[in-house]
């Protein structure tokens, strides 16, 4: 006769403190941060206001260790997005998954780690499978709260004695997992079942050593298998050396003292942060809204994802009197068929990545900042799916649009209070992700992701222009990377890099440049690509005066005659496509295909020895009125090919002259050509109440695209008060409303509706 | 902490200050003096002598008039509202809704596609300085970038008094 379950389960001694489990250690956390405002309930400091010398002594070892394990680990791996682009980072936690002290490098992860080891202790591990002393833990679980499935996780816990004193994560961006197709942000997936391998909080080791079904498993599942197995040692290499790390300050602090440091740092963090906010920002209200176009419409897809969507990113920032910051992002679109959706614990450690850019720029990032901060994700929106099918591969898509305008509206209050060299007009949108994979020219199974993108332009700020092809939101250490070591990787040759004139948005300062790479199939078996980015949409706008950064295209040319003319010693397409008014390219070959449109989502093609693909990175946003540019940058713009001719008359109103080459703006036919741009602007211009009159009687006909209005619909189904204010604002009568079942649009997935169910 | 005079500030403002002073500058804690020698400077320049409250923006100041009341003011001298207003429903406005509007900032597959978004460019009624672009979608409403608690920023953050106050 079976035995019922209570009888067989062993109750193991807590691992917790005094004798707590974990999950008791968790719930008591959260209690007394919450009732009393301080984390832990700590009103004081005890440990640095009587011995501040030793507290940051403990604190520059801890800080200094885990950044060294970074930077010793990294070169355990393979994949050049690990080992050149730094994207990877370790962070240490308290028992209770609090971030204490993380690395440089993606440290959007502080947060999804530590969701990681929230999902464990809540789900009862320490019961069962067990929490022990030299075990290891993966995850890559969107829907527990990672970012994407290509972020993988090593959780590793450490032990003094028989009691759990924290954790230690680390994680690295791996090249493929598996998806439903190649590359680590993958086109294609439409639901998690798509997005490839996904492990849920698994435990894959113990006595430090790693399965062999999980060795096996694992790496039958993915398709670049050496980046993934070298990605996986890293991680592990790390979290090793800042386990040993932990236990050396333990060794010589004594436990008690570690116990009560790990506790006042997070303090002393949320201390530091409410600081920072009432040091740099005004209270009060920001708002900024920016959208992602999701082009799925007649794509290889499954009939309910081929839809054009637009990702609508709302946010409302909240300064309050006593400098707690809020971020909400209501009114927020629909999460949909796409592989762009994010959980609110990404979307939330992401906006830390970018607070740690501007606001906080310092090495006591923790924990302590998110007790100091409060965020409204709405629920059934993209970035908060109902539906555990949502997919997440490539959530960076509209991620980046969210953050980049929380930017901007942070920028409203260094404006305000003189901090200028601190604004900045916003980011690029990271893009194109240039993906592909199959049999490489080593003859491996192997995939592609190019991380280029790590190096977009930069906004503009208000006393500067915006760097150049340098930088992206999610990794501030970004780097494009060298030419010798992608070509190593990928069965691409190159045909050129070059700055793209314009990219950047215009401005009094303008945003940095994107560029463009320019890649020749070479030496693959059996090969094919896709791009990924942002096409018909800017992502962000520009700040107090300048143009948003330039939006997307691709460039795509199949079965060229390129071997031909290499033969021929003809001229073949090289550089960047630095006009796409008056292309090249195309005078030097022909193709059976070519793509060169705003179609910026594409699946899978074949793609062959001689195919050529163009990755274009984006440029950031301008600052100020481009007609008060300085003459001189304007000269230097043309002269360094930063922007096209006809556009520094057109939109920074400047004369010039040109002979061999070199250009002379006319600073007197400048000013003159400026006063009758400002003459024309009033000319071509109407008073906005009168626009608005216009405006409203578009909305009353219901003039727009499909996908405008169904943006507005999804908007409206989730969120009364985003109606209310869109209604209020426009004055639209009682019974004006537009449903998203008058629109003919997939209903599959579609649950929250707040005209149906009653939800506010 | 690092202090920085008038003529630094002003430098910092007209964008003249090398890189290595700008990086200085973003890499020093913050000088809390820093508000009230910028506004010095900025009302030195403005050719009106409403008290500045609060620079909002390339342009545009929240400014303090006689009457009590405050109001949103162009360097040029224009007014446009009460700052609790939209300023924006008080500028002119271009709004760039086809190709061919766009292909006069961009080249054309580098622009929005007008069925999805359209730019909104604001200007000052009074001397057409560009204030504001936007790059939304058709029918949005358009944005209050910014509502200051001036009060709360005076009296209790900066403790400092109000500037004119009638």
């Amino acid at each position: 006769m079976a035995k019922a379950l209570d009888q067989v389960t062993q109750t193991k001694k807590p691992i917790g403190w005094d004798g707590k489990t974990l999950k008791q250690m968790r719930q008591e956390m959260t209690e007394i941060s919450r009732e009393t405002g301080h984390y832990a309930g700590l009103t004081s400091l005890p440990l640095k206001e009587s011995d501040p010398i030793r507290f940051e002594k403990i604190f520059s070892k801890l800080r200094g260790g885990v950044v060294h394990a970074r930077e010793t680990a990294k070169k355990v791996a393979a994949s050049p997005i690990v080992e050149q682009e730094g994207e990877l980072c370790f962070s240490l936690y308290s028992p209770e998954a609090d971030s204490i002290v993380t690395s440089t490098g993606i440290i959007i992860h502080v947060g999804t780690m530590g969701a990681a080891i929230k999902f464990m202790i809540e789900n009862d591990y320490e019961e069962n499978p067990g929490i022990a002393d030299k075990d290891i833990f993966c995850n890559n679980d969107n829907h527990v709260g990672n970012v994407h499935t290509c972020d993988v996780h090593t959780l590793v816990p450490i032990f003094w004695e028989d009691e759990i004193v924290g954790w230690v994560g680390g994680v690295t961006h791996v090249i493929d997992t598996g998806a439903a197709a190649p590359g680590s942000m993958p086109m294609g997936p439409v639901q998690r079942y798509d997005d490839g391998y996904q492990v849920t909080c698994r435990k894959i080791g113990q006595n430090d050593t790693l399965s062999k079904d999980w060795l096996l498993e694992s790496t039958r599942s993915v398709r670049a298998v050496k980046y993934w197995t070298l990605d996986e040692k890293t991680r592990v290499a790390g979290c090793h050396m800042i386990r040993d790390l932990v236990l050396d300050v333990i060794k010589e602090e004594g436990v008690d003292t570690y116990k009560q440091f790990i506790r006042e740092i997070i303090e002393d963090g949320r201390r530091g942060f409410v600081n920072q906010v009432k040091t740099m920002l005004i209270p009060g209200k920001y708002r900024q809204v920016s959208f992602s176009d999701v082009q799925f419409k007649g794509l290889d897809l499954p009939k309910f994802a081929q839809t054009d969507t637009i990702m609508h990113s709302p946010s409302e920032i909240t300064v309050h009197k006593d400098a707690k910051l809020e971020i909400d992002f209501e009114g927020a679109s629909r999460w949909g068929w796409h592989p762009f959706n994010a959980t609110p614990v990404s979307m939330t450690s992401g906006i830390w990545v970018m607070l740690s850019q501007t606001l906080v720029p310092n090495d006591r990032i923790n924990d302590g900042a998110y007790y100091a901060s409060k965020f409204g994700t709405p629920l059934g929106s993209w970035l908060n799916p109902d539906d555990i099918r949502s997919a997440h591969s490539n959530t960076w898509h509209a991620l980046v649009a969210a953050w980049s305008p929380l930017w901007r509206g942070l920028s409203r209050a260094y404006y305000g209070r003189g901090y200028l060299e601190e604004v900045n007009a916003g980011n690029a949108h990271t893009s194109n992700w240039l993906m592909g994979g199959g049999i490489d020219q080593y003859g491996s199974l192997s995939a592609l992701n190019s991380f280029e993108t790590a190096a977009c332009g930069v906004g503009a700020s208000a006393v500067q222009d915006g760097i150049s092809h340098t930088a992206a939101l999610w990794n501030p250490e970004g780097d494009m990377g060298d030419m010798e070591i992608w070509e190593l990787l990928e069965p691409l040759v190159y045909m050129g890099r070059e700055i793209l004139p314009g990219s950047g948005g215009a401005g009094k300062y303008r945003g940095g440049n994107g560029w463009q790479s320019l890649r020749l199939g070479w030496g693959a078996k059996e090969w094919t690509m896709f791009v990924a980015g942002a096409g018909v949409m800017a992502t962000d706008c520009g700040l107090m005066g300048g143009y948003p950064a330039s939006a997307g295209y691709r460039f795509t040319a199949n079965h060229t005659n390129i071997k031909e003319r290499i033969e021929k010693r003809l001229p073949l397409p090289l550089g960047g496509d630095t006009d796409p008014d008056h292309p090249q390219y195309e005078e030097n070959m022909e193709a059976e295909v070519i793509y060169r449109d705003r179609q910026t989502c594409s699946t899978q093609e074949e793609f062959g020895d001689y195919d050529l693909i163009m990755n274009y990175l984006r440029g950031g946003p301008g600052f100020g009125d481009p007609i008060e540019r300085k003459p001189k940058d304007v000269e230097t713009d043309l002269n360094e090919r930063y922007i096209l001719p006809r556009y520094a008359e057109k939109v920074f109103g400047c004369v010039f002259t040109e002979e061999n080459g070199v250009y002379a703006v006319d600073v007197k036919a400048t000013e003159e050509r400026r006063k009758q741009i400002r003459k024309e602007r009033l000319k071509r211009s109407k008073p906005a109440k009168q626009w608005l009159k216009e405006e409203k009687q578009n909305i009353l006909n219901k003039k727009a695209s499909k996908q405008v209005q169904n943006m507005f619909a999804e908007s409206f189904a989730l969120s009364e008060k985003f109606t209310n204010e869109f209604k209020e604002f426009w004055n639209l009568p009682e019974d004006w409303m537009i449903y998203e079942e008058d629109l003919n649009m997939p209903k599959l997935g579609r649950h929250i509706n707040r005209f149906k169910t009653g939800v506010k | 902490m690092a202090k920085y005079d008038k003529k630094m500030i002003g430098e910092l403002i007209d964008g003249n200050l090398e890189f290595y002073q700008l990086k200085n500058m973003m890499s020093s804690h913050k000088d809390k003096e820093r508000f009230e020698i910028y506004l010095s400077v900025l009302q030195d320049r403005v050719p009106w002598d409403d008290p500045i409250l609060l620079p909002i923006g390339e342009h545009l100041y929240i400014v303090q008039k006689e009457s009590g009341d405050r109001i949103v003011k162009c360097d040029c001298g224009h007014e446009f509202c009460d700052y609790k207003d939209n300023w924006k429903l008080h500028a002119n406005i271009f709004v760039r809704d086809t190709e061919e509007k766009m292909n006069e900032v961009y080249p054309k597959l580098m622009s929005p596609d007008p069925e999805w978004q359209v730019l909104r460019e604001y200007y000052c009624p009074g001397c057409a300085s560009q204030l504001e672009v936007e790059a939304v979608t058709p029918w949005y409403p358009v944005l209050k970038d910014f509502d200051p608690d001036i009060d709360t920023f005076y009296n209790e953050w900066l403790q400092i008094p109000l500037p004119g106050k009638a």
